[in-house]
């Protein structure tokens, strides 16, 4: 599995090694949904499925539009469906397609432990390594928008790849060539921002005042974007984070606390071994034995 | 395993070391690099272009199958995507046309004309010459019985108007002209292509 020279990573989860970075002219890559031109009709959750070889048990119907009801290890990608009444008592139903936001600044990468269980590639994409998963679930936390799922079979961790086996040899995702409205789109994150200022431009002409661009600064920007009708609300579409960041805890266990445990775990080190030169190792002598002898008899006579 | 407390001490101890070495970076230097995107599953494989089966809309597909056609290896299919170069659908599939491999593969899946005779409760598996021989004789019985070729005002209109005929979807449109031409060349006035030509 080992092939550094086709891929190159910029960050790697629990590893203090600066990755290979000689490659510094790659393409970042983003895919935006527009949900303004999404029918909700789950092509890219068929293609998602059918590209990565998943295939969720069939469940039951829970009374609302979601099928299958959430994401799970083999549910990368969900749509969600939220029925909105407008300032003018109109329903607007809000349609949105929920997986990994590929975050420039990913959470669930600061919070992992296990070195090189998930990885940031230049262009961007944010990857599982299924092999040097613990299981422990801190990406779990780590996520400002709650997308990775445990395995209960093999106890790792499991989200949208955004498919960087395709991406890998130049295809878009399969999510994005399935939709049939348009609704996903793929290319150069500069290109996807100039896609969705022609949309929202062309929102803003019909009356959608507060389209815009969901690109959250808290966690960097994100390569999966989302052109919204109601960009000052994201929280209407299923809940969509304000304004997303990565955990407080996760950010003070990892970004504080960890430097100062390995400085004191170094300083602890350098101590005992100072310790060692100079007093040397606590021997044994007679009288100690003979002092162990006599309170041994002490406690035995009384 | 016979361990001595003074062992154990020291066993974790040495453990304890080792994964302190780890977090202040003394890891083996190769580690970082072990790590690669899922192979793309589809180098190799033969493609083959072909209209989704589902509805009348006719998508082109793009049908992927294990193994290079070598005499020794069974194609399987093991991939379908929209076709990028079809006019119709330029890439895109619905959500149904993007399950089609499930299709392909399902257990239920009709694979072999099935004949259910009068009177007979089940259907039974037949082969195509018997199918075909069938419909073709009970086509023929009843073209002869209630052919039309002149309407009451002796204008000749040749109207087979006792049987109809359903077509596929799964027709590029060559196919559907030439399935048009034979329906059509018989009489047959009640005929719906899903491909709508």
């Amino acid at each position: 599995m080992a092939d550094l020279q086709t891929q190159n990573y910029i960050r790697r989860s629990a590893t203090t090694l600066t990755p290979p970075s000689v490659r510094n002219h790659e393409q970042e890559v983003a895919k935006l949904i527009d949900v303004t031109r999404c029918i909700g009709c789950k092509a890219c959750q068929s293609a998602c499925m059918e590209w990565n070889n998943l295939r969720p048990e069939v469940g039951h119907f829970e009374g609302a539009y979601e099928n299958p009801g959430d994401l799970a290890p083999s549910v990368w990608t969900l749509m969600r469906f939220e029925e909105y009444e407008n300032d003018v008592g109109n329903l607007e139903w809000l349609i949105r397609k929920d997986g990994c936001m590929h975050c420039e600044d990913p959470g669930c990468l600061k919070a992992c432990p296990a070195p090189g269980a998930i990885v940031q590639y230049a262009n961007g994409i944010v990857d599982f390594m299924s092999d040097a998963c613990i299981g422990c679930g801190y990406c779990l936390k780590g996520c400002p928008f709650d997308i990775p799922r445990i395995n209960p079979v093999d106890h790792k961790s499991y989200k949208c790849t955004l498919c960087s086996d395709r991406v890998g040899v130049g295809l878009e995702p399969a999510c994005v060539k399935a939709c049939p409205t348009g609704a996903i789109m793929f290319g150069s994150k500069s290109d996807m921002k100039d896609w969705a200022g022609e949309r929202i431009e062309d929102l803003k002409s019909r009356g959608f005042e507060n389209a815009g661009l969901y690109d959250p600064p808290g966690v960097g920007g994100t390569h999966v974007m989302y052109v919204l009708h109601h960009a000052d609300k994201p929280g209407i579409y299923s809940g969509l984070p304000e304004n997303p960041t990565i955990s407080k805890l996760v950010q003070f266990w990892k970004g504080l606390i960890k430097p100062i445990a390995i400085a004191g775990i170094a300083f602890a080190a350098v101590t005992a071994f100072v310790h060692w030169i100079t007093v040397g190792p606590n021997d044994v002598e007679q009288n100690d034995e003979d002092e162990a002898d006599r309170l041994l008899k002490k406690a035995e006579g009384s | 395993m016979q361990l001595s407390r003074r062992g154990f001490i020291k066993l974790t101890g040495a453990g304890l070391a080792a994964s302190s070495l780890g977090a202040l970076g003394f890891g083996p230097a190769g580690e970082a690099m072990a790590a690669a995107v899922r192979p793309f599953k589809l180098v190799a494989a033969t493609e083959t272009r072909n209209t989704c089966t589902y509805c009348s809309v006719a998508c082109g597909i793009l049908i992927y199958s294990m193994g290079d056609r070598a005499k020794n290896a069974r194609s399987n299919i093991i991939h379908i995507e929209g076709d990028p170069d079809h006019p119709v659908n330029r890439g895109t599939l619905c959500p149904k046309g993007a399950g089609l491999l499930d299709v392909v593969h399902a257990p239920t899946r009709l694979k072999t004309p099935r004949y259910r005779a009068p009177g007979a409760s089940e259907f039974k598996e037949v082969s195509w010459e018997f199918a075909l021989g069938r419909i073709a004789r009970l086509m023929k019985d009843d073209r002869d019985k209630n052919f039309i070729d002149k309407n009451k005002a002796g204008t000749t209109v040749n109207r087979w108007t006792t049987t109809g005929m359903l077509a596929a979807s799964a027709s590029s449109s060559e196919t559907a002209y030439l399935t048009w031409k034979v329906a059509r060349s018989l009489g047959m006035v009640v005929f719906d292509n899903q491909a709508r030509v």
